[in-house]
């Protein structure tokens, strides 16, 4: 290494990985419902998809955390998105699929998608 | 490496090493594999924490759970639960953290809130083996800069207007330091840095060492460009090997990632690092006896001037700083000294770490802005004395200090303030008294370290620092008299004014700050042949108090030497002539009867 620039890349690379333990109120919390019933119907490939998407993107303002039994059993896997400025969007009958666009769309352009909420399913 | 959605950092510091956070390591790896979750959570060992009291330590990112004497038996839970499902094992964490069962930022809880951390910036945050996580933490950028676009002396300019000084203990401004040693005009220079920490109960030299190694390796080479040296030294204790082998491992990473070696930074500049073991003499932490150490003779300190900044190492213009000062420097080239300076007091700019031991309740490691006061670190960041015994005095300094009674419990701590009040700021141990320790015992515990470790070289420290011994072992059984006083003080005055290095210069200064603040206990040795604290043993008796003993005969059945006896149900007696004043009785004892 010889050059500043090359300094530079090897901290932006490191940094999104070490960037977790900051604690910071500023970045999204995206927690999954992983007790027995969010795990039965699946939240284990849902939150590697998270993961691995937001490993792609060196999303550095989201961490993912998994929490217990949200109570809607039903509605599993659960996703809920806790905005930094207290806002919380809950997602239901999440996928991989669902779980990568909830990272591009809620996460990168922090845009609501409606038709996965739990407003929306339960209409 | 994937990214991990989880990180558990376990403290791999010599403190929570001991108390086995290596099996901690252990059975987390086991336990994730079980469950299948290497892929998301990483475990990282990193350095000290400072909370060594609560040792071993883990704290887990993102949600910040800081979990405290964690045993290899509770991992299975904290895994199956906490990684696994995202229950926190609340049984497990640290209860200062938890409040009305949420889990607060550590950097809220007492002993957090008051700290301030420049030099331990990274220790407990990055692992020290990892050359890229010191990276992402502005790693090697102060390097980057001082190499592309400052001059020489540019960065002594800097160092000198950010107000640094020595945190050896000395207090002298480093950035003089390095403006004399690149004025020395020679074909070779050199930098060293003194790891060679030898006060007892001072280890943040250890712990920077072990939790952040690069950033001494960083801060050498900016010495040696703004000296113009391109070689460098590091004098460290061989009784430090976890601190050896990870300076060894961010060396030959150094070398690999171009840090050190030849033209840095595409610069031309070049610098290259030894690592010398110490054996663990104290002298060798003299300035003069580490290079002579470091040259391979016979560690003993050499009259100055001339100053090492003159002639140092193999005779050359060397500039030799302490660990923690060349942990700040990064900081104030990255800063800026303006920034640096908004820390601390006017005279002693930016922050100190102390390893906080004795009779307190949080011991470990504490960094706080100078000027903070005693009372702050004792009952704030400390939490007090355990068992509610009353403040006695604190030792700083080490065997070259003294002690601060309680009425100066709100001086701030700076270099001058107290040496003003007859201490110093040392290398940074700082060691908590209460009321059960009796000073005349603690200055004879700091002579006979120095009586050990004196060289040997000069007859002032050689001599004079054993009949100093001599005469506060007279007093503590109990056979000294008035004159042993007015002599022992002299004898300090003269030691101090005629001893030929720091060693013997600073060796009174436990007897003559003791004699200052507690000179009533010395005269109680003395005069009433007691002992106020009750610890030296020639001048304490143990007796039964009748009204109180129920004669169960408990405290006859564990004397050692038969030294009580009595009938049962009755009061017994203690033989005083048998009595060998090892107070088990008194610990024995369920109705409190026994007094001393």
């Amino acid at each position: 290494m010889k050059s500043l620039e090359e300094l530079a890349a090897i901290r932006n690379r490191i940094l999104n990985d070490v960037t977790i333990r900051n604690e910071g109120s500023d970045k999204i919390r995206i927690v999954v419902g992983m007790a027995t019933c969010g795990i039965a119907a699946g939240a284990r490939p849902v939150m590697k998809a998270m993961m691995e998407e937001i490993d792609k993107r060196k999303l550095s303002n989201a961490y993912v955390t998994q929490t217990g039994c949200i109570g809607l059993c039903r509605l599993e896997p659960i996703v809920e998105v806790y905005m930094p400025e207290g806002e919380k969007i809950t997602y239901v009958k999440v996928d991989e699929e669902k779980a990568v666009r909830i990272i591009n769309e809620t996460i990168v352009n922090g845009k609501v998608i409606d038709e996965y909420t739990v407003g929306a399913y339960e209409k | 490496m994937k990214l991990a959605r989880a990180h558990v950092l376990v403290c791999g510091g010599t403190g929570c090493t001991s108390s086995g956070s290596e099996k901690i390591i252990e059975a987390l790896n086991t336990n994730l594999e079980k469950y299948n979750l290497t892929d998301e959570i990483s475990v990282v060992r990193t350095g000290c924490f400072g909370l060594c009291a609560l040792g071993p330590v883990m704290i887990v990112y993102p949600e910040g759970c800081f979990y405290s004497r964690v045993t290899p038996e509770d991992i299975e839970e904290i895994v199956s639960e906490h990684f696994l499902k995202g229950r926190i094992v609340k049984r497990l964490l640290y209860q200062e953290t938890v409040e009305e069962d949420n889990i607060k930022s550590l950097n809220e809880v007492d002993f957090y809130k008051k700290q301030k951390r420049v030099a331990l910036r990274n220790c407990g945050v990055i692992n020290p083996e990892s050359i890229e996580e010191y990276i992402a933490m502005d790693g090697y950028k102060a390097l980057g800069k001082v190499l592309t676009s400052m001059k020489p002396q540019e960065v002594i300019d800097e160092v000198l207007a950010s107000g640094l000084r020595g945190r050896g203990g000395g207090g002298f401004p480093t950035g003089l330091k390095w403006s004399f040693a690149s004025k020395s005009v020679d074909d070779q220079k050199y930098v060293a840095c003194n790891a060679d920490e030898g006060d007892p109960g001072a280890f943040m030299d250890r712990s920077i060492l072990e939790g952040d190694p690069h950033s001494i390796i960083e801060a050498m080479t900016i010495a040696g460009y703004a000296i113009g040296a391109t070689e460098g030294y590091v004098y460290i204790r061989a009784e430090y090997p976890i601190a050896v082998s990870r300076l060894q491992i961010a060396i030959d990473q150094a070398k690999e990632y171009g840090m050190l070696g030849e033209n840095i930074f595409d610069s031309g500049f070049n610098f290259d690092l030894h690592i010398r073991l110490g054996a663990g003499a104290f002298v060798c932490g003299e300035e003069t006896a580490l290079m002579t150490s470091i040259e391979g003779h016979r560690g003993e300190p050499r009259p100055r001037p001339p100053f090492p900044a003159v002639k140092g190492l193999f005779g050359k213009p060397t500039v030799l700083n302490n660990v923690e000062t060349y942990a700040n420097i990064p900081v104030i080239i990255n800063g800026g000294a303006e920034e640096f300076k908004k820390i601390g007091t006017e005279k002693s700019t930016g922050t100190k770490v102390f390893a906080v031991g004795g009779k307190i309740n949080n011991t470990g490691l504490v960094e706080i802005p100078m000027g903070t006061t005693l009372r702050e670190i004792v009952y704030e960041i400390g939490g007090g004395i355990p068992n509610g015994k009353k403040f006695k005095a604190a030792q700083t300094g080490g065997p070259s200090g003294g002690c601060i009674p309680a009425d100066c419990l709100d001086v701030p701590i700076d270099y001058d303030s107290l040496i003003s009040i007859g201490s110093m700021m040392g290398s940074g141990g700082l060691i908590v008294m209460d009321e059960d320790t009796c000073m005349v015992d603690i200055a004879k515990f700091f002579l006979e370290f120095t009586v050990d470790e004196s060289c040997g070289k000069c007859a002032p420290c050689r001599i004079g620092t054993r009949r100093m011994y001599e005469i506060l072992e007279k007093i503590t059984n109990g056979t000294g008299t008035l004159e042993d006083i007015a002599k022992l003080k002299e004898l300090c005055y003269n030691i101090k004014n005629s001893a030929l290095c720091g060693l013997g210069q600073t060796a009174p200064n436990p007897i003559l700050s003791t004699l200052r603040y507690f000179e009533d206990e010395y005269i109680a040795h003395v005069v009433d042949k007691k002992c106020p604290a009750g610890v030296c043993k020639a001048l304490v008796s143990y007796s039964i108090d009748p009204d109180k003993c129920k004669g169960c005969s408990l405290c006859a059945k564990k004397c050692p030497v038969g030294a009580i006896s009595g009938e049962i149900k009755k009061p017994f007696v203690i033989d005083p002539n048998k009595c060998i004043k090892c107070g088990v009785c008194m610990e024995t004892c369920k109705f409190g009867a026994i007094s001393k």
